[in-house]
């Protein structure tokens, strides 16, 4: 039970753009009951992958640009933490770049499958910076992509982090 | 994010969402997620408090294991600050100066924006492990 109600950044969004003279962001809204698949194998056997929306990219990768950019990162789930950058045009990174877990649990993801809670981590870790404008790029060209390369790499479970 | 969480599981694939943004994921729907009422940048719990973000990724789990109700939002039990005042001020623009409003995000530049001036030294341009999508 929450102790005070969570902000309403629908809201509060649709009143800080309207201020600034800025279109309205159209949120992505979805009435009908989302697709569902159980668990096909206990999470002790299953394969999990992170997909983060935080703007991560490891040192050697190309930086993501401000400007609706909706490309992917694969990052090698053996990265070394010290490796992982964040660039994203609209949230606090301050945490984020102090302790890149905040907004990519790699680590705690680690001691899950050390502990033998999950099966394996998967190869890649799939990272984009999130609030794109256009959500066709999200649905034609973005969700796509991240689907074929979980199929490709097997993946019984994927954790969703945005920001 | 809502939305790919939608096509990874029906895809086949089961899929747990982290969230600080209840309005927002509650609107976009994904098969299932964690709420962590928390500011927007520490979604997976905060820094360097690995036991705390172990607690958030128990949850995630649990929520796979548990839920039987597509859509359903568990509302995890940490509190960023004893004092929920935090909120009043996130993104707030007064109404009665509604030019006071202001746009804390970086300017929309179209080429790329590196945490740090040296990482664009380290850059491979080929960058095979980028995936860049057709501009149309």
């Amino acid at each position: 039970m929450l102790k005070s109600a969570p902000i309403d950044y629908i809201q509060r969004t649709r009143d800080q753009y309207s201020a600034l003279n800025y279109p309205p962001y159209e949120w992505a809204q979805n009435s009908q009951t989302p697709p569902w698949h159980p668990l096909r194998k206990p999470l002790s056997a299953s394969r999990v992958a992170l997909v983060c929306s935080g703007g991560i990219y490891a040192r050697g990768q190309i930086a993501f640009h401000h400007k609706d950019d909706n490309s992917l990162r694969l990052i090698p789930t053996d990265v070394a933490t010290t490796q992982l950058r964040t660039s994203h045009f609209a949230y606090d990174q301050s945490a984020a770049r102090k302790d890149i877990n905040c907004v990519f649990p790699i680590e705690p993801l680690r001691r899950a499958e050390a502990a033998g809670r999950i099966g394996a981590i998967a190869s890649y870790a799939f990272t984009f910076m999130g609030g794109i404008y256009s959500q066709r790029k999200v649905v034609e060209q973005l969700a796509p992509a991240i689907v074929s390369h979980l199929i490709q790499d097997e993946v019984d479970v994927a954790i969703m982090v945005p920001v | 994010m809502g939305l790919i969480a939608r096509a990874v599981e029906a895809a086949g694939i089961s899929t747990v969402s982290m969230s600080s943004a209840r309005s927002i994921t509650a609107a976009a729907n994904p098969p299932r997620a964690v709420y962590l009422d928390y500011p927007l940048g520490q979604t997976a719990g905060r820094a360097n408090a690995p036991d705390e973000q172990d607690h958030v990724l128990a949850a995630a789990f649990s929520a796979l294991e548990t839920m039987t109700e597509p859509g359903s939002i568990d509302d995890l039990d940490l509190e960023w600050a004893a004092d929920a005042g935090w909120k009043d001020h996130v993104m707030r623009v007064d109404p009665k100066s509604p030019g006071s409003a202001n746009d804390d995000r970086t300017p929309r530049l179209d080429t790329p924006q590196y945490q740090a001036a040296d990482d664009y030294n380290a850059v491979d341009p080929n960058c095979p492990s980028c995936v860049f999508f057709d501009d149309a």
